[in-house]
């Protein structure tokens, strides 16, 4: 989205609108704030997509929280931006249903918020937290609540690169569906994020150390997605492929971002590189996150198209921990 | 199971109590005292002796719970040598369980939940765990109080067994049974069989309830040998074998204290076994008697004692400091700080410390980092290592600055340093990270937060002072945002270095896309750890110069890299770039005819034949000195280089030296300058130039070929082709092309041989940097003569400096150059100016001209012309190339090798 996003050279007064003409702070950058500003072009780019082969798209959410829109003072639209993008991307879906003949999923997407609860930006007070667990469960709460009225097919917590951040999220779904009544319950999807080499999130856990700590969630599906390119993530998909109890995903940046913070990896080179996770039975659903276009999407389509889906990981029911890496008690 | 497996993590888990208040007086008291370090410290001893689970508890009258255990928890995820293990959150109030919830992103287990409240609230609360995600440990408790006996433990475990896997999901493999390991040994009748009631249930448990796991608390049932380390180790560990053989999971236990079965006093053994297992009426009085007599035999003194591997304190201070850092030991970093203090001789300043052995430390924490060997969270202990052993430094420091005060020196920090996260961004973990390094430095550090824009970035480096401003970023758009400030800078005349850093940032995009827009010093820093030898270096007069040049080094690399990666796009084919050349409106372009036709010729002789004379000091003016100095690898722009804080005296030495040579060669005539330049009557025929006898046009006599740019441009832009500035053929029009080829060199090498010859080879240098300069000065004053001789020249009317700047009309490309790439073009540009006659200027067989202070070329003076490069060209046009000059193309393609794109 971002990248399709950034596409449309938008200036400061496509942010703002009318309606927020007068708002006390910078507006551009704020992605989201658009499926209320110009919802047009948020839901031509859903179509884009959904025109380019996509099964699903993932609503423009990632930063629609109270807690991330503070940063542009617009805490009070969480919800409404919510519902503003479900409206945008089901709208979109309900379209390509009718164009294509075929089904058109929505996923609300929920990201990983700018505040995290397992680290601390003060070096000097490692025990300090910039939120608290209340604020983001309340925070992911308001969201998910908006986006399940909205009428999103499923929820995606994505982007994970605090584990507690993405627990929060699950602990807000599991009382939200509580709440509303077993008939409520969506999909849940769940990706994570590894930064680095070293083939950890940046709070320092392992995939498979991952996975345990939210299994907990029954996962329609976890993944990985952003950060590197797919070449990159291709053991930590194998290894969650491996342990996973339900469906896996994978949808890579086009690349790592290149001098230009832009992304070298052409539609060729993705659908490659998820063609052979698919062949190689690592995934059940691909496909693209930063720098990653329609063309991409439609590359990676046929890529995949005609493969068998993984086959889901069983095992003895084991007792699955984990601090930062995992510990299995059978 | 063999008698040494409770070690062994893939059949037996051992939960560490050792952070359990009730289990630890050390814990206990370092709790109480809120002495974290320490409290850390035991966590992590026992991580390091091997438990695979913490058990975690808190529980004491005076203590807030819930606090605690939130701030122990967040200090411990800090530490990722402790929270690489799953946690045991250990309380008997709910309220500090759920506070413990909160605080772990790995899944732990909570102990525990009962059934002593009733049902609902077991089943709440049941379900609240699901939700954060742990697993439970289940005592055998209910409505009635605890279960001592084995079926009064088993009946309880099944009945909360069936509430929670049919009423909650609760999953059965994250139910672990504790069925009470209470107290044997304590002259009470009853108590005598608590382990054998407890090793039975176990096994029931483990065989009729499926997945579920049994787990206990070991130290509980030697408690009535308090004080009586031998004994009760000897308990646990014969406990242990008995309850693993029966099924047990995993246990809370001292993990440093872990015994062998095989390996206890046989006598000691036989008298254990008799209590747990029950054997003998008189079991306890017989165990009571022997642990009076060890303790009286051994003073009571304990017979371990655990001591985490300290070899590496056996190593020399620096290995030791090092070592520290590297693991983020905080524990010895004062001492190991003081004793390299004391060391006057090696360490004359507190400062060498920090520079030295504290930055080799942190710098070998940035290899293991960006090798994907460390992660963040072990940075960031690093740091804090760091600053504290900088903490014990700073005393000393202050010390020092206040005598240098207090004998008349200034106050003065290392240095300031402005850190920002760019406007758009709201990252900062890593901005703050550098801000911690750079103040532990003794850097004053103004860090103005996030999403911060350019002009409050700028004020406030100004208002400051500040010596360095760095800038951070963690999404891609902030790349641009930085590109900005780079802008702002130079438009606002900043002359302070800028950094660059955060995760999307990169030394390539520094280079390519920052540095070229802000000439005071754009520098990429990977991370935290390189930051202050990068501070360090630029705000040290001595290390800038050699750091800069290293950086300009590396990014000019970067760039030539980039641009060749970026050259690598599919070129356009030729009739395509044929098709977007510069058009010109021939009918209106002014075409000046020059004064004269045919050859000029010019020597510095007065016994040359030559049509012109010209001195070695008319020559003198034109040099531009910038060249100059970039031969000695000293940057910067004449004459400011002079002047230049760093550099400064090194260029005016060296410009006063080669004055004196100069004016040396001047007065002597040691080099003997000569030239000719030439205009003749020209059309274009395609990418061709053809040049004619006379004006009539009648005859070729020459033909020059011509190299067109294929690389795609934007719209806006063109194709470039040299013939495109000489008026076509079909104009109807005259055109002229110049050309020229002048010299310098006669007397250069005899000049450096004699220098040499006096084994002065920075003079012999010196007389062919000379040379050069007043060959490429001779060229521009021949240019000069060109375009007067055009008209235009005439009237131009540009100082000195505007004219070495080409500010005036008209260009004079050479072959073998950028905007006409073919060396070959040289030998008929030669024949037509009779250029060997004329000047003693011949062409080698790789038509390299000799002497080698020449230069020849071309001129052009059409009023748009530019000097361009040709970059990389396709087969097309090396085949057409090939045709137009009638040459094989293995011929043209030898000769033009870097312009191939193939």
């Amino acid at each position: 989205m971002g990248t399709m996003v950034q596409a449309h050279n938008l200036t400061e007064a496509d942010f703002r609108g009318t309606r927020f003409k007068d708002h006390p702070h910078d507006l551009k950058g704020n992605n989201d704030l658009l499926s209320i500003t110009r919802p047009d072009v948020i839901e031509q780019i859903h179509g884009e997509y959904f025109a380019a082969g996509a099964d699903l798209v993932e609503t423009n959410t990632f930063n629609s929280t109270a807690i991330s829109q503070a940063d542009y003072r617009t805490e009070s639209l969480a919800r409404e931006l919510n519902l503003a993008a479900v409206a945008c991307a089901r709208r979109a879906a309900d379209a390509a249903e009718k164009r294509f003949g075929r089904p058109c999923f929505v996923a609300g997407a929920l990201g990983p918020l700018n505040r995290t609860l397992s680290m601390s930006p003060d070096v000097n007070r490692p025990d300090f937290r910039a939120v608290t667990w209340e604020q983001v469960v309340a925070a992911y709460t308001e969201q998910a609540r908006a986006l399940l009225d909205g009428g999103v097919d499923a929820l995606l917590v994505e982007t994970i690169f605090d584990t507690l951040n993405a627990k929060a999220a699950l602990f807000a779904i599991d009382s939200l569906f509580d709440e509303r009544g077993e008939a409520s319950r969506v999909p849940v999807m769940i990706s994570v994020t590894i930064t680095d080499a070293s083939g950890r999130t940046l709070s320092g856990q392992t995939v498979e150390a991952f996975y345990h700590s939210v299994r907990h969630a029954r996962p329609f599906s976890v993944g990985i997605n952003c950060a590197l390119g797919g070449a990159a993530m291709r053991p930590y998909v194998e290894a969650l492929g491996a342990v996973a109890e339900c469906y896996t995903t994978c949808y890579p940046n086009a690349g790592l971002p290149n001098a230009f913070g832009g992304y070298d990896e052409t539609p060729a080179d993705m659908a490659r590189v998820l063609g052979e996770f698919a062949a190689s039975g690592f995934v059940n659903l691909v496909g693209g996150c930063c720098g990653s276009t329609p063309a991409h999407i439609a590359a990676i389509a046929v890529a995949v198209r005609g493969k068998k889906p993984r086959a889901v990981a069983s095992a003895e029911p084991a007792m699955q921990l984990s601090g930062l890496e995992p510990l299995v008690v059978a | 199971m063999s008698p040494s497996a409770p070690k062994s993590a893939s059949s037996f888990l051992v939960i560490g109590e050792r952070t359990n208040i009730t289990g630890s007086p050390k814990f206990a008291k370092a709790l109480k005292a809120g002495d974290w370090d320490a409290c850390l410290a035991i966590a992590k001893q026992q991580v390091e002796s091997g438990a695979n689970v913490i058990d975690i508890n808190v529980d004491e009258a005076l203590i807030d719970g819930e606090a605690t255990m939130t701030k122990f928890l967040n200090l411990i995820a800090a530490e990722p040598d402790i929270s690489r293990v799953p946690v045991m959150l250990d309380s008997s109030k709910w309220s500090v369980l759920e506070a413990g919830l909160r605080c772990l992103q790995g899944k732990g287990i909570v102990n525990s939940i009962s059934l002593k409240d009733g049902e609902a609230e077991f089943l709440r609360r049941a379900k609240l765990l699901r939700r954060y995600g742990a697993a439970a440990v289940v005592m055998a408790f209910d409505e009635q109080g605890q279960a001592a006996t084995r079926d009064e433990k088993v009946r309880i475990a099944t009945r909360a067994y069936q509430l929670l896997t049919a009423r909650v999901g609760f999953p059965a493999e994250d139910i672990i049974f504790d069925p009470n390991i209470l107290t044997v040994a304590t002259g009470i009748e009853e108590h005598n069989n608590y382990a054998v009631d407890f090793f039975e249930a176990t096994k029931l448990i483990k065989a009729t309830l499926p997945h579920a796991k049994v787990s206990g608390g070991v130290s509980n049932v030697s408690f009535s040998f308090r004080g009586n380390n031998p004994v009760r180790e000897a308990m646990h560990t014969a406990f242990l074998y008995h309850a693993i053989q029966a099924g047990l999971d995993m246990a809370i236990v001292n993990a440093g204290m872990l015994g062998v079965y095989d390996e206890i006093d046989p006598a000691l053994r036989e008298l254990v076994d008799d209590v747990l297992l029950n054997r003998r009426p008189d079991s306890t009085e017989r165990l009571v008697k022997f642990a009076d007599d060890l303790k009286a035999q051994q003073g009571g003194a304990s017979k371990t004692e655990i001591k985490e591997d300290l070899a590496w304190r056996n190593a020399s201070v620096e290995s030791r400091l090092s070592h520290a850092l590297v693991k983020g030991i905080d524990q010895f970093i004062e001492a190991d700080t003081e004793e390299a203090r004391a060391n006057s001789a090696k360490y004359p300043r507190p400062l060498n410390i920090i520079e030295g052995p504290l930055m080799d430390g942190m710098r070998v924490v940035g290899d293991l980092f960006g090798a994907g060997k460390m992660f963040l969270p072990q940075v960031v202990k690093s740091a804090r290592v760091m600053k504290k052993s900088v903490a014990y430094l700073t005393p000393f420091m202050e010390e020092e600055k206040r005598l240098h005060i207090a004998s008349g020196g200034t106050a003065k920090p290392n240095g300031r340093v402005l850190l920002a996260t760019v406007k758009g961004d709201v990252h900062d973990i890593g901005k703050n990270i550098v801000g911690v390094v750079l103040a532990c430095n003794n850097y004053e550090v103004t860090d103005l937060g996030v999403m911060v824009p350019a002009d409050k970035i700028l004020a406030t480096a100004r208002e400051k002072q500040v010596d360095v401003i760095g800038l951070s970023g963690l999404i891609t758009p902030s790349l641009d945002e930085m590109v900005h400030v780079a802008k702002e800078m130079t438009r606002q005349q900043f002359t302070m270095p800028l950094l660059i850093g955060g995760a999307t940032t990169s030394a390539a995009h520094t280079a390519v896309k920052i540095a070229p827009e802000y000439v005071s010093g754009v520098v990429h820093v990977l991370d935290a750890s390189r930051v202050v030898n990068v501070v360090s270096a630029l705000l040290s007069a001595d290390q800038k110069p050699r750091f800069m040049a290293e950086t300009a080094a590396k990014q000019e690399k970067s760039r030539v890299e980039f641009a060749e990666r970026r050259n690598k796009r599919p070129l356009l084919p030729l009739t395509e770039a044929r098709a977007r050349k510069q058009n010109f409106d021939w009918t209106a372009v002014d075409i000046p005819r020059p004064e004269f036709l045919g050859a000029r010729t010019y020597s510095t002789e007065n016994s040359s034949p030559a049509t012109g004379h010209m001195s070695l000091n008319e020559i003198v003016d034109f040099i531009d000195w910038g060249p100059f100095f970039s031969a000695w690898e000293l940057h910067g722009r004449y004459p400011d280089i002079l002047k230049d804080d760093v550099v400064g005296t090194e260029a005016t030495k060296l410009f006063n030296d080669a004055q004196k040579i100069l004016a040396q060669i001047v007065a002597d005539k040691l080099y003997t300058a000569k030239a000719v330049i030439a205009f003749w009557p020209a059309n274009a025929v395609g990418d061709s130039v053809e040049v004619y006898a006379d004006e009539s046009r009648s005859r070729v006599v020459q033909t020059f070929h011509f190299l067109r740019q294929q690389l795609e441009k934007p719209s806006n832009q063109f194709n470039h082709c040299l013939a495109d500035y000489i008026a076509p053929k079909e104009s109807g029009r005259i055109d002229y092309l110049g050309g020229f080829a002048v010299t310098a060199g006669h007397g250069v090498d005899q000049l450096a041989a004699e220098f040499r010859a006096k084994h002065d080879d920075y003079n012999a240098i010196m007389a062919q940097a000379l040379g050069d300069r007043l060959a490429e000065a001779l060229a521009e004053l021949m240019h000069k003569k060109a375009r007067e001789a055009c008209g235009y020249g005439k009237t131009e009317n540009l100082e000195m400096k505007d004219i070495i700047r080409e500010k005036y009309r008209g260009i004079r490309p050479a072959p073998g150059y950028p905007a006409c790439p073919d060396h070959t073009e040289k030998p008929p540009l030669f024949a037509l100016l009779d250029a060997t006659a004329a000047t003693g200027i011949t062409l080698t067989e790789s038509n390299a001209m000799h002497p080698a202070s020449s230069v020849s070329g071309f001129y052009f003076s059409h009023p748009e012309s530019k000097y361009f490069a040709v970059g990389k060209i396709s087969k097309d046009q090396i085949e057409d190339y090939s045709a137009r000059k009638n040459q094989p193309v293995d011929v043209s393609e030898k000769w033009l090798g870097p312009n191939l794109d193939y």
